[in-house]
C-alpha cells in the first residue's frame, strides 16, 4: 500500500513539473518502485527486467533524447478536461473491475489453480530447468518471447528509420556530454569490467536464477553508454561501430528464428527445442541457450543503436 | 510433419524472418526481392490454408510442440484463413508495385530497412489473425502497430512525422486497453488460450471483471479499427504516409481489427455474453450510422485525394460495423464481404494515387485538372475503383452493399436503407468531383508533359481493379466463403 502511494504521488508530480529533467528522474523512481513492487509479489524476474530497463537505461535514453530538446515543457494549449474525462472513467471502470477480482495472494485463484499447477509439476521434467520462469517464457511460451525479441527489433529499426545509422566514428576522446571527470571516470573503469562480466553471469545463469536475455542485453548496453558517457563518443564506438549495430540486432533474431526453423526442418513444430538434440530435455537445454543468446544479442544491439542514434546526433549539431 | 501441416506457422514467419532479412542485405533492390519473394510465398501459403479449410475445418498448430493451454496455438479457421488470404494478396501485390515507387519516395539508404518494416507490418497483422491465443494477438498487435508507426513518419511531407506520433499515441492507448483486457481475462479464468477461456467464461461472466475485460477489449479494437469516434488518428496517417504504406494499410489494417474485434466477440466471450448482457449492437448501431453519414460528408470537403479516400475508408468501416450491429447471420456475412470488398476498392483506389503521386509528385485536386489526358489508364483504374466504392452493379462493392441492404430488410431496421442509400449518394459525389476535374476540366499547365504511369504501378493497379469486377461478377466465391465462414463462426446464433 506504501509502495503504491507513493507510485500516485510520483505519477502526479511527474504531471504537475514542467522541468523535463525531473520528470524523467521521477519516471526512474517509478519504475524503481514497481520493480519493488514485483518483488513484492515473488515475481523476481519482471523485477529485475523493471529495474534494469525501466529504471535503469530508458532514464539514460530519456535523458539522451532530452539532450535534442528544451528542458522546460511548454504550457499545454489545450483544456485538460477532456483527457481528465477519459482518466477518470478509465481508472472508475478498473476500480469497478477489482470488485469481483480474486485477492492477491489467494491460493483458490483461476491463476493459481488452471495451468500454472502444470508448470510447477511438469517443467523440471519437461524442459528441465530450475527457474520456471525461465522454462515458461523461453519454451512453453517461447512463441511469445519471440514476438517480443521482434518487437525490440522493430523499435531499433524505427529509429533508425527515422534518424538513420551515424556511419563511421569519429574518435574524439574527451568530447562528451559532461566534460572531463577525473573521479568519474575512475570509478567508470572499475565498474565497467564487472558490469560487462555480470551481463554474461545473467545471460547464462537465466536457467536457474532470475535473468536471461532481455536483462543480460540491457546491462552489456549499460556497461558500454556507461563508458561512452564518461570518456567520450570515440572509443566504446571503436569496439562497436554504428555500422554493425544494426546488422547485429538482425542477427539475434535470426538466431532465435533459426531455432525455430531448424526445429521444422527436423519434422517437427515450429520451436519445438527437443528437435536440437536426441534427448528431448537435453535439447530443450540447449534450445533455450540459444534462444535467449539471440534475445541478448537483439537487445543490447537495439539499446546501443537507440543510444548513439541520439547522442551521436546532440553532438554534431 | 510434412511442409504441409507447416503451413499455419509459416504464413507469418516467412514475412517475419524476411525483416531481419532485409536488414542484412542492406541494398535496396536486394532487400526488396527478398521481400517480393516473402511476400508471394506467403501468399501461395495462404491459398493452400484457404483450401484446406474451405469446407468449414478448423486447422490447430501447437508452437513449440507444446499443447494448449500451455503452449501456444495456432488455430485457422475459414474466417481466419479468409482474412490472411486478404492481408498476403494485398502485400504480394502491393510489393510488386513497391520498387518502383519506393525508389522515388524513400531515400535509398533507408529502403532496406523500410522494406523490413513492410514485412514486420504484415508479419504482425498475418499473427494476429493467425493466433489461437489471446495474449499472442498483443504481441503481433506490438509487431505490426510499431512498424505501421515507423513507416507512416517516412512521409515525405513533415507533417507525416506528427500523423505518426498522433498515431503512435492512440494506437498506444487502444494497445494498452487491449492488455488490460487480456490481463483481466487472465485473471478471472487462468488461461489466455482463446478455446480454452471460450469455455471458461461462462462460468464467471457475472463478475464485473470480465464486464470491464468486455468493455476495455471493445475501446482497444475500437481504436484500432478506427470505430467512430475513435477514427482521428486514421486521416492523417493515411494522408501523409508514403504511397505503399497507404495503400497496404488502408487495404489491411483496419481489417485485421475488424478481424480481432469478431474473434473476441463472437468466439472468446460468445455472442450471448456479448450481446445479451453487454448489447453492444447497441453501441455499435449509432456508432456505424453516424460514421456512415458525417465520414462520407467530410469526404466530399477533401482536396487530398489521399485524405478524402481516408474519411471515406472511416464511412466503410461504418457499413462494414452495421453488418456487424444487426448481429444476424447475413449481417456478418454482409459485413465480412464487405471487408473483403473493401480491401480490393481501397487497394485499386490508393494505387491509382500511388502512380498518380509517382508521376505528378501531388495528389491535391487543384493540381490535377485534365490529368486524364495523360494519364487515361491509371485514372481509369481509379474510376472503376470507385465504381466499386459507391456500390453500381457489377463491381464488388454491389455485392457487399446488396447482401447488407437485404441484412437490414431480413431484421426488420427498414429505415437502415435510407442511411445506406444517402452514404452510397455522398460517394457518388466525393467521386464525381475527382470525374469532373481530371476528365473534364481544362489540363493544368503544369501537367503537359506528363505521361502514363510505368508499368510496374500500372500493372498492380489494373490487377486490384479488375479483382473488383472479377469478383462483382463471380460474387458466388466470396459470399460462399464468407457464409461458411459466418457458420462457424456463430454456431449457435439462430
Amino acid at each position: 500500500m506504501t509502495l503504491l502511494g507513493f507510485l500516485v504521488l510520483i505519477a502526479v508530480a511527474a504531471i504537475r513539473l514542467r522541468d523535463l529533467f525531473a520528470v524523467v528522474m521521477l519516471f526512474g523512481v517509478y519504475s524503481l518502485l514497481t520493480a519493488a513492487l514485483f518483488m513484492n509479489l515473488d515475481a523476481v524476474d519482471v523485477a529485475f527486467t523493471e529495474a534494469a530497463v525501466g529504471a535503469g537505461v530508458s532514464t539514460v535514453l530519456m535523458l539522451s533524447g532530452l539532450h535534442l530538446t528544451s528542458r522546460w515543457e511548454q504550457r499545454p494549449k489545450r483544456s485538460p478536461l477532456l483527457p481528465l474525462l477519459v482518466v477518470g472513467v478509465t481508472g472508475a471502470v478498473l476500480v469497478h473491475a477489482m470488485l469481483d477480482a480474486p485477492f492477491v495472494g489467494d491460493p483458490q485463484a483461476p491463476v493459481q489453480t488452471h495451468v500454472t499447477p502444470y508448470y510447477i509439476a511438469n517443467a523440471p521434467v519437461e524442459v528441465g530447468m530450475p527457474n520456471m520462469v525461465t522454462a515458461v517464457l523461453a519454451s512453453y511460451r517461447g512463441y511469445d518471447t519471440f514476438g517480443e525479441t521482434v518487437v525490440i527489433f522493430t523499435a531499433g529499426l524505427a529509429v533508425m528509420l527515422l534518424l538513420g545509422i551515424q556511419q563511421g566514428t569519429h574518435n574524439r576522446p574527451g568530447l562528451n556530454a559532461i566534460g572531463d571527470q577525473l573521479v568519474l571516470r575512475s570509478v567508470v573503469k572499475l565498474l565497467v569490467p564487472a558490469i560487462l562480466l555480470y551481463a554474461l553471469y545473467v545471460q547464462f545463469h537465466g536457467d536457474f536464477g532470475a535473468g536471461g536475455g532481455f536483462q543480460a542485453g540491457v546491462i552489456f548496453a549499460t556497461g558500454f553508454v556507461l563508458y561512452d558517457l564518461a570518456f567520450g563518443e570515440g572509443d566504446a564506438r571503436t569496439v562497436v561501430p554504428p555500422g554493425w549495430l544494426h546488422r547485429l540486432a538482425a542477427l539475434g533474431v535470426l538466431i532465435y528464428g533459426g531455432v525455430g526453423v531448424y526445429a521444422l526442418l527436423a519434422g517437427k513444430p515450429f520451436l519445438d527445442y527437443s528437435a536440437l538434440s536426441a534427448d528431448p530435455v537435453a535439447g530443450q537445454h540447449l534450445g533455450v541457450l540459444l534462444v535467449e543468446l539471440g534475445v541478448g544479442i537483439t537487445v543490447f544491439a537495439v539499446i546501443l543503436t537507440i543510444f548513439y542514434a541520439f547522442s551521436g546526433r546532440g553532438r554534431r549539431a | 510433419m510434412t511442409l504441409f501441416e507447416h503451413l499455419p506457422v509459416l504464413v507469418v514467419i516467412i514475412p517475419l524472418l524476411a525483416a531481419p532479412l532485409c536488414v542484412l542485405l542492406d541494398r535496396p533492390v536486394l532487400a526488396w526481392l527478398a521481400a517480393l519473394l516473402a511476400s508471394w510465398a506467403t501468399f501461395a501459403a495462404t491459398i493452400g490454408l484457404v483450401a484446406q479449410t474451405a469446407s468449414g475445418e478448423t486447422i490447430s498448430y501447437y508452437l513449440g510442440g507444446w499443447a494448449p493451454p500451455w503452449g501456444i496455438e495456432y488455430r485457422i479457421d475459414t474466417l481466419a484463413a479468409y482474412v490472411l488470404l486478404i492481408v498476403s494478396g494485398i502485400a504480394a501485390v502491393v510489393m510488386l508495385a513497391a520498387r518502383t515507387s519506393v525508389a522515388k519516395e524513400i531515400p535509398a539508404d533507408r529502403a532496406a530497412r523500410f522494406y523490413a518494416a513492410l514485412m514486420l507490418a504484415m508479419a504482425g497483422l498475418m499473427g494476429i489473425v493467425a493466433t489461437g491465443d489471446a495474449f499472442n494477438v498483443f504481441v503481433f498487435l506490438e509487431i505490426s502497430s510499431l512498424s505501421t508507426y515507423a513507416l507512416i513518419s517516412m512521409g515525405r511531407d513533415r507533417r507525416a512525422l506528427y500523423a505518426a506520433f498522433q498515431y503512435l499515441v492512440m494506437g498506444t492507448i487502444g494497445a494498452t486497453f487491449i492488455l488490460i483486457g487480456i490481463g483481466f481475462l487472465y485473471m478471472m479464468t487462468g488461461t489466455l488460450n482463446m478455446a480454452d477461456l471460450a469455455a471458461r467464461l461462462p462460468a464467471v461472466s457475472n463478475a464485473a471483471t470480465i464486464s470491464a475485460a468486455f468493455a476495455f477489449l471493445t475501446v482497444g479494437i475500437g481504436l484500432k479499427l478506427a470505430l467512430f469516434p475513435l477514427h482521428l488518428w486514421l486521416p492523417n496517417a493515411y494522408a501523409y504516409a508514403p504511397s505503399m504504406v497507404s495503400v497496404f494499410l488502408a487495404a489491411t489494417a483496419t481489417k485485421v481489427a475488424v478481424y480481432l474485434m469478431l474473434r473476441f466477440v463472437f468466439t472468446v466471450f460468445g455472442h450471448e455474453f456479448s450481446l445479451e448482457q453487454m448489447a453492444l449492437h447497441y453501441v455499435l448501431l449509432p456508432l456505424a450510422v453516424v460514421a456512415i453519414l458525417s465520414a462520407s460528408l467530410v469526404a466530399v470537403f477533401q482536396q487530398d485525394l489521399k485524405r478524402m479516400l481516408a474519411y471515406s475508408s472511416v464511412a466503410q468501416i461504418g457499413y462494414i460495423l452495421l453488418g456487424l450491429a444487426l448481429m444476424s447471420p447475413e449481417g456478418v456475412t454482409a459485413a465480412l464481404l464487405h471487408v473483403f470488398n473493401h480491401a480490393l476498392m481501397k487497394g485499386a483506389l490508393f494505387m491509382a494515387l500511388a502512380a498518380v503521386m509517382w508521376r505528378v509528385g501531388s495528389v491535391q485536386l487543384t493540381d490535377l485538372a485534365g490529368l486524364g489526358r495523360y494519364m487515361p489508364w491509371t485514372l481509369g483504374a481509379f474510376v472503376i475503383g470507385a465504381l466499386s466504392l459507391i456500390g453500381v452493379p457489377l463491381t464488388a462493392g454491389f455485392v457487399s452493399k446488396w447482401y447488407l441492404v437485404t441484412a437490414a430488410i431480413d431484421a426488420g431496421w427498414w429505415w437502415l436503407i435510407p442511411v445506406i442509400a444517402v452514404g452510397s449518394l455522398l460517394a457518388v459525389i466525393y467521386v464525381w468531383r475527382v470525374v469532373e476535374v481530371v476528365w473534364f476540366r481544362p489540363p493544368n499547365p503544369a501537367l503537359v508533359d506528363q505521361r502514363e504511369a510505368p508499368l510496374s504501378l500500372l500493372g498492380p493497379t489494373w490487377a486490384l481493379a479488375l479483382a473488383n469486377l472479377y469478383f462483382g461478377i463471380h460474387a458466388d466465391l466470396t459470399t460462399g466463403t464468407a457464409e461458411t465462414a459466418v457458420a462457424s463462426l456463430l454456431g449457435g446464433l439462430r
